[in-house]
């Protein structure tokens, strides 16, 4: 088994959460696990991206290669298309339809959708924003979007769970129970 | 034993405290940085009582762990490639005086310049000072090699390099720790006359220094982290710390089953490196770096059978990944769709409500009204400020550089000459380059931007916080030219007032534009809170 994921957005969205959360369960799957991030000046709004791999056997390379990706999991619409060199051919998009409008020249916003649709055979969008809301926790948003996208990534929903509550344990049960259920709301 | 998932740095910082040492030291810089934080927020550190502050510089930090093992204790000094160049001079003759208590250099390089101005390649200064070397390829590696440099180094009794780069340091993996063991004894050694250099003494160490190359050539060779990989044909690949990964990755992916001999301990080991090139027609060297090796391979005649960034088999300069590489071992790159052409970049951008934003706008109206001015930048989150809607700098070169370019240019006859700099900044290079200032009584306009905070590397503690008016009186800045403002929407037109009467000083004049980073403000809040 080898999982190749990037997760993208825009430096402050949060995406390091998901990719801890991922880092976690894979763990505890007894994966391997190498997880290159974005530190320091481009976190100040610009894109920021994390190369997620996973694998049950050794894994060299802390980037993933150029077409190798399995998934392309981003908080932001834009984000999704920035990585595309990297997406497999039969490689899936997992992404929020929510523009993050951080710059003038922001493109289109229905062309940027149209866009992501046509990119892959597999895509999710996700009104992370309004599922989270909706939840009463709006900052479940990134967990929204994990749970979206858990069913491309090869690890199994226990594994997730478990690591949810490991990362909000200290939080108590409640807001644990908040995050699986946010984790649930778009797989059931 | 304990398994953790840990960034490169971070498993340097780990592996530092679990291998017994008793301080480190550090002035914060990408990618470096989360080192020194670990050990800061780490309960087993602070239970071993293992001194963490952050040092003023990068100079500073590297003679205080010098003294360190001078009294007979281990640590670890940290910095940016570009920190080295700040704290060259201790780093060259510690290499002359030797060491007493482990010591290691913990060097993170920036190829590609993600987060630096350039992208030198720390390997050049090891050779340079003659100093064992350690390039991790790993994060368990990283962790190791840690506990391995500074058994080293009290064996051949010198410093030892541990060469991380963005990728490594910024990277995380599983690692799997050791036993912690005991930090060293107080140890004090005041009984030789080593670490004094004067010019005798000086030229009987180095002539040891000379002599320990054969010691330290000697552990490259029979270095767990130096290995042969076998494989079939005559073509052969040398690859470098974390060059070794993406040839791996590139064999695995395309089932090439290339001979690979992998170095992250340096000096080269010669007769492993000789009898492997020795059997191979062609081979690609592959250096996360500078071509520093592939040029010393090549040699003088440029000896063909070697390839790699001097001859275009690899790019010439910037990070290597399996995409560059692949090309290198002819293997066709796969590669997804291109990027669609709607897509458009997010330049990095102050924060909203950032005092630097404010001190801009006050700035830019003030200047406008002098066509022949020119404000020179340092390093920091002031320097988006070069960036629209500022545009507001004319140079960024190197820590407190903006002072002292001020200086030069208002000699030369530039009026008015700006300089911007940060308050970490300052007191990390910019206090001596102020007292220049006064002493030749330039005109230039000095704007400390004190947002109490090393902003950039992610809010640091900063040396100078609440001392910067002591500080610029006592480099001898006339006490009413001495002016803080605080860069603030409601005080536009008051600190603009302020910014042109100082401008037309004939002297030197401080403002300290003061107001709390954003960011830090933010977290602080968010811990009363709880």
């Amino acid at each position: 088994m080898e999982r190749n994921i990037i997760i993208a957005g825009v430096g402050g969205q949060g995406i390091l959460t998901i990719a801890t959360i991922l880092d976690m369960a894979a763990m505890h799957a007894g994966l391997n696990i190498k997880q290159a991030e974005v530190h320091g000046m481009s976190q100040r709004g610009g894109e920021v991206q994390t190369h997620l791999r996973i694998a049950d056997g050794q894994i060299f390379s802390d980037l993933i290669p150029m077409g190798q990706a399995d998934l392309i999991l981003s908080v932001e619409p834009l984000e999704s298309l920035r990585y595309l060199p990297y997406l497999k051919k039969d490689g899936a998009i997992v992404t929020s339809d929510e523009p993050f409008k951080n710059i003038g020249n922001y493109p289109d916003e229905q062309k940027v959708l149209d866009t992501v649709r046509k990119s892959a055979e597999n895509v999710v969008f996700v009104d992370a924003t309004k599922i989270a809301n909706e939840l009463g926790n709006p900052k479940s948003y990134n967990i929204v979007m994990l749970g979206a996208a858990a069913r491309f990534i090869g690890i199994s929903n226990a594994d997730f769970e478990w690591a949810i509550g490991n990362l909000f344990g200290s939080k108590g049960q409640e807001v644990v129970d908040l995050n699986i259920k946010a984790f649930y709301a778009t797989t059931k | 034993m304990d398994k953790q998932l840990l960034l490169g740095a971070e498993a340097v910082a780990v592996g530092a405290i679990d291998a017994g040492i008793s301080g480190v030291y550090a002035y914060p810089g990408t990618p470096s940085t989360e080192i020194t934080e670990f050990i800061q927020k780490s309960k087993d550190a602070q239970s071993r009582k293992i001194r963490s502050k952050w040092a003023a510089n990068e100079k500073t930090a590297y003679e205080a762990a010098l003294g360190m093992s001078f009294a007979g204790k281990r640590s670890i000094v940290c910095m940016k490639h570009v920190g080295l160049n700040v704290c060259a001079d201790p780093f060259m003759n510690s290499a002359i005086t030797g060491v007493n208590g482990g010591l290691i250099l913990v060097v993170a390089d920036d190829p590609s310049m993600h987060s630096s101005q350039d992208e030198q390649d720390s390997r050049a200064y090891g050779r340079f000072a003659m100093l064992p070397l350690l390039e991790p390829a790993t994060q368990q590696e990283a962790y190791d090699a840690v506990r391995f440099g500074l058994d080293l180094s009290e064996a051949v009794k010198l410093p030892v390099v541990l060469r991380l780069t963005t990728r490594m340091s910024h990277s995380r993996a599983v690692i799997e720790r050791k036993a912690m063991r005991d930090q060293n004894a107080f140890n004090p050694d005041v009984n030789t006359r080593q670490w004094i250099l004067l010019p005798a003494i000086a030229k009987k160490n180095y002539a040891g220094l000379i002599d320990k190359q054969t010691a330290i050539e000697k552990s490259s060779a029979e270095s767990p982290f130096n290995k042969v990989v076998e494989g079939k044909g005559k073509k052969a690949v040398i690859a470098f710390g974390i060059g070794y990964n993406y040839v791996m990755e590139v064999c695995k992916t395309n089932n090439l089953e290339l001979p690979v001999l992998k170095i992250s301990q340096y000096p080269l080991p010669k007769d492993m490196v000789q009898s492997f090139i020795d059997k191979y027609d062609d081979i690609l060297i592959v250096e996360e770096g500078y071509p520093i090796y592939e040029e010393l391979l090549r040699g003088f005649s440029d000896n063909k059978k070697f390839r790699g960034r001097l001859d275009g088999a690899l790019p010439r300069m910037g990070e290597l990944s399996p995409d560059a590489v692949a090309p290198a071992l002819g293997v066709k790159p796969v590669v997804g769709q291109p990027v669609p052409d709607i897509m458009v970049n997010r330049p990095p951008a102050l924060c909203v409500g950032c005092s630097h934003r404010d001190l801009y706008e006050e700035l830019n109206s003030v200047l406008s009204a002098y066509p022949g001015k020119a404000v020179f930048g340092d390093i920091g989150c002031y320097t988006l400020g070069a960036l629209p809607p500022y545009s507001a700098i004319n140079s960024c070169v190197d820590m407190g550089a903006s002072i002292t370019m001020a200086k030069g240019a208002a000699e030369a006859g530039l009026h008015p000459a700006v300089a911007v700099i940060g308050d970490s900044t300052f007191t990390h290079s910019g206090m001596t380059g102020l007292l220049d200032c006064v002493n030749d009584n330039v005109q230039v306009t000095i704007i400390i931007s004190d947002n109490s905070t090393t902003a950039m590397t992610g809010g640091q503690d900063s040396a100078g916080t609440n001392k910067m008016v002591d500080i610029c009186k006592g480099l001898g800045v006339e006490p009413e030219h001495i002016v803080t403002i605080v860069p603030v929407k409601p005080r536009l037109e008051q600190n603009i007032e302020i910014i042109k009467k100082e401008i037309d000083y004939k002297g030197v004049s401080v403002i300290l534009a003061q107001r709390e980073c954003m960011q830090t403000l933010a977290r602080k809040k968010k811990a009363a809170k709880k």
